[in-house]
């Protein structure tokens, strides 16, 4: 018989342990899910994790598909520690990537400048911390359930999308195509290493890493998120309001999924607002966030190896003609084991005899 | 016109009837399952593979009841057994079910089916308005209805629904007089797990007769609303399930009609934001809200200290 | 004790139990006769809930044995004791707010019956005894006093031999108190025993027929409480073996440093009390101890004076300025400091290290450096000097607060804030669970301070310490505090009149 033991403290080196683990039995899992489908679990399982990063391009394409990852899920995290849940990050982004895309697309398409880019970047930040200030402000004043309003303004998000794409900002020379003009060449990500699509979106992304790592490791905010989450009535002694969490933590993750959603438009989907600008990396982010443990480094860590997932997906259904939708499987493999191992980091598991439990 | 919107409005309704209903009894005992969306998909897919494969919709029903179970029992093996956060894991079954379903219903894109068969009963089935409002409907819309007394009943009349509900407002106390929390709770997530699964089943096997994926369309999170929006009373997820049937169906005939000269995508909106509104209606009504709310919804139970 | 017909109906002998640090019960005889309301007296800590959890089963014994009307008997839990018609009233109920009278009492009683049948008993029992209730009203709309109602109509139904009640008055207003004895007396002509755990002197007085007193875990009397004053239980209670208070430190004539005045506040959740027009003032150099049984306002009063619930600006001052609007850290800021009662969750944070806990409090004091940077090495030091300081057994600046025992956790928190140089300081329970050797550092700091200027304000449910701190002493009863009087004019009895809630002339000193 299984029993639970609580430690008295909880233990530092189940804490890096469990994400391994949880990689770990997922690849297992994978292996086993391969083989029900018929498949060979050695050459798909190699297929999904190491072919995809066998060239430099395969290696630069995993930074570039990090990037949105690493840039939402540092944000997230932020919420998370303090018990703020914000699962619109879809939405933040997608509002993000409207405002950058249609200033580049709508607003100044035939002025150009070094200018424009920097400007769509403030522009989505701006736009996406403003669409998550709807669900702060709901929350903080009437207690309306995060979780849900978040959610809510993501569906509305991609409706507000595909409404402009199809209608207004259709490209008037696009062959009725529901898509935008293409932006000016310097509302482009530059590329970094020449011959891939790697633009300057990683070290970006990398230096917010930094930034965050910064603030939660120096800061008063930082400690105020940590003991907001793990013990209100302790934030409460230290002067702490519970209100002023909330806000910090919407409008930081919403700027930077923002950004993130300029970022895809004006890099990797090539330039153009079309309806769908995102393989779900809003609601992946959540993964890479508990995956990586809430800490910057750790996101990083989690987000090139669910990166790869993305990748592996690719991999295989043109290698061996098995479905993208593996990706999400394997991501959702991730996230129950990483959460089923969290155990071992607030408690022992011993093995009893039934008598002995009694 | 108006005949032809009330049928559609009790088949838009029956997906999001059941799973609410599902939820409705799973947070009564305490549990905040966010994974409706996750079992609803995987209980669609399911039952449409199914029903291709044996050609029976009973039985693709059934399977896709089962299949939400299991997803459920995963759940409940997470946070019960394990005491994983509520809501990382509940988002968790969302992420994988997305997956999951999209993986198997790859070999069911664009393959047609039979829908379940209707009800009717000669001569009052003709009858002008009433008889097509209230016949001529498969099985299902029937049965989601008669489960919300079904439901209230077990609750307000059984032991074991008292059970439930005490577990749902004080674990402490409930396990200190001898009751079985955990057991309980796993009974709960299980039936809310078969009731998002058999709303997902009806949404490929009847609602539309196919299988796409995402084709839950965030169904799943407004049942989540519906609950807090019946203020966790059975009879009012009936009413708050027709009228977001409502609100859908207004959207689809409004844009099929023309109604309003704006753009389809605006109209599709609809239900989301009337989510957000009848939510922060509901919630800034504070203070009636703290008592409706089942009192240890979502705090893990910890029997160990 | 003489030979009788009649075997008592409870008869516990040399009842043992040890925890760890404490002898909660030492060698305890009671003897609880049919028909009797017995009467167990004692401070909070004296071992009463501890002994009644052990007739209930909910305690096993380390030694001794209960003998059930002439029967040894083994109580191994609550059925059991059920079923020997034992039955009890807890302090804090343990009801389910949403859900129905009748509902809470079939939760509490075995499965068959069915509601409606269930209802009409409920009614008939609550007729019969004077306690009326709706069974079809859910719990969340019931008065304290209904809800009590309900715990003792589902006690009444079991037909119990010896009913429990624990502190059962301490939420009731008079009306319901009168009434609850009229029950009691009703039951006690039917024949059931009433075991009456209590702090309370005069009802103890017009209520029982027999008394056991106890202190630190043991019997220090056995009476007809009848035929006491109240003023004698009292003392009896409280002890007289209190030490006189220290007269070591010079006459405090300094400054008013902290002024409170017309402080009111409503009970905003069930189970908080009100503050009730609270006044007093503190000088520099004086420490004002609050006394109180539990419940009566202190976590309340700790957190209007702390900062964590502001009031109107005049209410508090300090050295003349208003802080009732400032928030906690705006307090801090002006110098004063706050150790709340509950040290795990809210004084600190379990998962943290003792570094980030001091962090919590010595903010703004200690290490916030330029944009809201923390500088952690001015964090771990001043942490490792509280740990030196105060002899705090850890492992480290870096140990998590979990890992700390109560005792040197409570040391540890005490150490940060009145290391910090604090003008005002306002604690609770500074040395509950603290060893005695600690809580003699602790009293010595707070000396110490005192003789640097600072104003001390000590709630504590502790007599012996208040005496031993205190240069004058208030009581805090349902919110209301009693004038404050010098320490030296008041004794152990009339402190316990007044934690008692017996007010008046008697008061007067």
């Amino acid at each position: 018989m299984l029993r639970l033991e609580r430690r008295a403290a909880p233990s530092p080196v189940m804490r890096f342990v469990t994400p391994l683990l949880a990689v770990a039995m997922s690849i297992l899992a994978g292996g086993a899910l391969f083989a029900v489908l018929g498949h060979d679990p050695v050459r798909a399982l190699y297929g999904f994790f190491v072919g995809p990063v066998t060239t430099t391009y395969g290696v630069a394409e995993l930074a570039v598909k990090a990037t949105p990852l690493i840039l939402i899920a540092l944000g997230l995290s932020l919420g998370f520690r303090a018990g703020v849940w914000n699962i619109g990050a879809e939405g933040q982004l997608t509002l993000g990537a409207l405002a950058g895309g249609g200033l580049a697309a709508v607003v100044f398409h035939d002025a150009t400048g070094p200018w424009l880019l920097p400007s769509m970047l403030l522009a989505g930040a701006v736009s996406g911390l403003a669409w998550a200030a709807i669900p702060a402000f709901l929350r903080t004043r009437f207690g309306v359930n995060e979780i849900l309003v978040s959610l809510m303004l993501a569906y509305v998000a991609l409706l507000v999308l595909s409404t402009l794409v199809h209608g207004p900002w259709r490209d008037p020379d696009g062959f009725n195509f529901p898509q935008s003009r293409y932006f000016p060449d310097s509302g482009l990500m530059p590329i970094v290493v020449d011959g891939t699509r790697l633009h300057v979106g990683f070290p970006l992304a990398l230096l917010v890493a930094g930034i965050v790592w910064l603030m939660l490791a120096r800061t008063v905010i930082g400690f105020q998120l940590d003991v907001t989450g793990l013990a209100p009535k302790a934030a409460s002694f230290a002067g702490f309001h519970p209100d002023r969490t909330v806000w910090f933590a919407f409008l930081v993750s919403g700027g930077l999924a923002g950004i993130a959603g300029v970022i895809e438009v004006a890099g990797p989907v090539g330039g153009q607002l079309v309806p769908v600008i995102s393989p779900g990396y809003g609601f992946t982010a959540i993964i890479v966030a508990f995956l990586g443990r809430l800490h910057p480094v750790g996101i990083v860590l989690a987000a090139l190896v669910v990166a790869l997932s993305y990748l592996g997906g690719e991999n295989l259904q043109i290698t061996q003609r098995l479905p993208e939708a593996v990706t999400g499987v394997f991501q959702g493999f991730l996230l129950f084991f990483l959460l089923a191992a969290d155990v071992l980091v607030r408690y022992r598991v011993r093995l009893t005899s039934a008598r002995a439990a009694s | 016109m108006t005949t032809a919107i009330l049928v559609s409005i009790l088949t838009a309704a029956t997906p999001l009837l059941f799973a609410a209903l599902g939820e409705l009894v799973v947070e009564r005992a305490g549990v905040l399952n966010l994974g409706i969306e996750g079992m609803m998909l995987v209980g669609a897919v399911v039952a449409f593979a199914v029903t291709v494969t044996s050609g029976s919709v009973v039985l693709g029903v059934i399977a896709g009841a089962v299949a939400g179970t299991l997803m459920a029992l995963g759940f409940g093996l997470l946070t019960l057994t394990l005491l994983a956060n509520q809501v990382a894991t509940g988002l968790a079954l969302t992420i994988f079910g997305i997956g999951l379903s999209a993986l198997i219903g790859t070999a069911f894109v664009g393959v047609p089916i039979e829908d379940l068969p209707e009800l009717d009963i000669e001569g009052i089935s003709d009858l002008p308005v009433v008889g097509e409002v209230v016949f001529g409907h498969d099985a299902l819309v029937y049965l989601g209805i008669a489960m919300v007394p079904a439901v209230a009943w077990f609750l307000a009349h059984t032991r074991w629904g008292l059970v439930l509900r005490a577990v749902g407002e004080n674990h402490d106390a409930a396990h200190a007089i001898g009751f079985p929390v955990v057991r309980v709770r796993y009974a709960a997530v299980a039936f809310g797990g078969a009731m998002a699964g058999i709303g997902g089943a009806y949404l490929s096997t009847a609602y539309t007769p196919m299988w796409a994926e995402e084709m839950v369309a965030g169904r799943g999170w407004i049942a989540l609303a519906l609950v807090v929006f019946a203020a966790w009373r059975p009879w009012r997820v009936l009413v708050g399930a027709y009228l977001f049937g409502g609100v859908s169906i207004l959207q689809l005939h409004a844009q099929g009609g023309a109604l309003f000269d704006v753009p389809s995508q605006v109209l599709s909106m609809l239900p989301y934001l009337a989510t957000i509104v009848v939510l922060t209606v509901i919630s800034s009504r504070s203070g009636r809200r703290g008592l409706a709310a089942p009192g240890c919804l979502g705090k893990p139970f910890d029997p160990f200290g | 004790m003489p030979p009788s017909a009649v075997p008592a109906r409870l008869q516990l002998d040399g009842i043992t139990k040890r925890f760890p640090g404490t002898l909660a019960n030492d060698a305890i005889d009671l003897r609880v006769q049919p028909g009797e309301i017995h009467a167990l007296l004692g401070e909070n800590g004296a071992g009463k809930s501890t002994l009644v959890k052990i007739v209930y089963g909910l305690v096993a014994a380390d030694e001794g044995q209960i003998v059930w009307e002439g029967r040894e008997v083994v109580v191994t839990d609550p059925r059991a004791a059920r079923a020997l018609g034992i039955a009890m009233v807890f302090q804090h109920f343990s009801l389910f707010d949403a859900l129905t009278v009748v509902e809470n009492v079939a939760l509490g009683l075995p499965p068959g019956e069915r509601l409606d049948r269930l209802a009409e008993r409920v009614v008939s029992v609550a007729d019969a005894y004077g306690l009326p209730l709706d069974p079809h009203r859910p719990v969340h709309r019931l008065s304290v006093g209904e809800r009590q109602r309900i715990e003792i109509v589902r006690a009444l139904l079991q037909r119990p031999k010896l009913l429990v009640m624990d502190e059962p008055t301490s939420v009731l207003t008079p009306q319901e108190v009168d009434r609850l004895f009229e029950t009691l007396r009703q039951l006690r002509d039917e024949g059931v025993s009433v075991l009456y755990i209590s702090h309370k002197l005069e009802e103890i007085r017009s209520l029982c027929d027999a008394a056991t007193i106890l202190r630190r875990g043991r019997v220090v009397a056995r009476l007809d409480p009848r035929a006491e004053t109240a003023a004698g239980l009292g003392a009896i209670m409280v002890g007289t073996d209190i030490r006189p208070p220290r007269h070591d430190r010079s006459e405090t004539t300094g400054p008013v440093r902290l002024a409170v005045a017309g402080l009111s506040q409503a009970a905003t959740e069930p189970g908080e009390s009100p503050l009730v027009d609270v006044a007093f003032e503190v000088r520099a150099g004086e420490i004002l101890g609050i006394a109180g049984v539990a419940g009566n306002g202190q976590g309340e009063l700790l957190a209007a004076l702390g900062g964590e619930r502001l009031s109107p600006p005049a209410t508090i001052s300090l050295d003349g300025g208003e802080i009732g609007a400032l928030d906690v850290r705006a307090r801090r800021a002006r110098g004063l400091v706050y150790v709340p009662e509950e040290r795990l969750g809210h004084g600190s944070v379990g998962d943290l290290s003792l570094t980030d806990n001091t962090l919590l409090s010595g903010l703004r004091a200690q290490a916030l450096g330029m944009l809201g940077f923390l500088d952690r090495g001015v964090a771990r030091r001043f942490a490792g000097v509280v740990v030196d300081r105060f002899g705090v057994a850890t492992t480290g600046p870096a140990a998590v607060a979990r890992s700390l025992s109560g005792g040197n956790l409570q040391k540890f928190l005490m150490g940060r804030e009145l290391l910090q140089e604090p003008r005002v300081v306002v604690c609770g329970q500074p040395t509950w669970g603290v060893d005695a050797g600690a809580a003699a550092a602790i009293h010595q700091a707070l000396f110490d301070l005192a003789a640097a200027g600072a104003a001390i304000v000590v709630v504590s449910q502790d007599l012996d310490e208040l005496f031993l701190l205190a240069d004058r002493i208030a009581v805090l009863n349902v919110g209301r505090l009693s004038s404050p009087l010098p320490a030296e004019r008041l004794d152990a009895e009339r402190v316990g009149l007044l934690m008692g809630g017996v007010h008046g002339e008697t008061v007067d000193a």
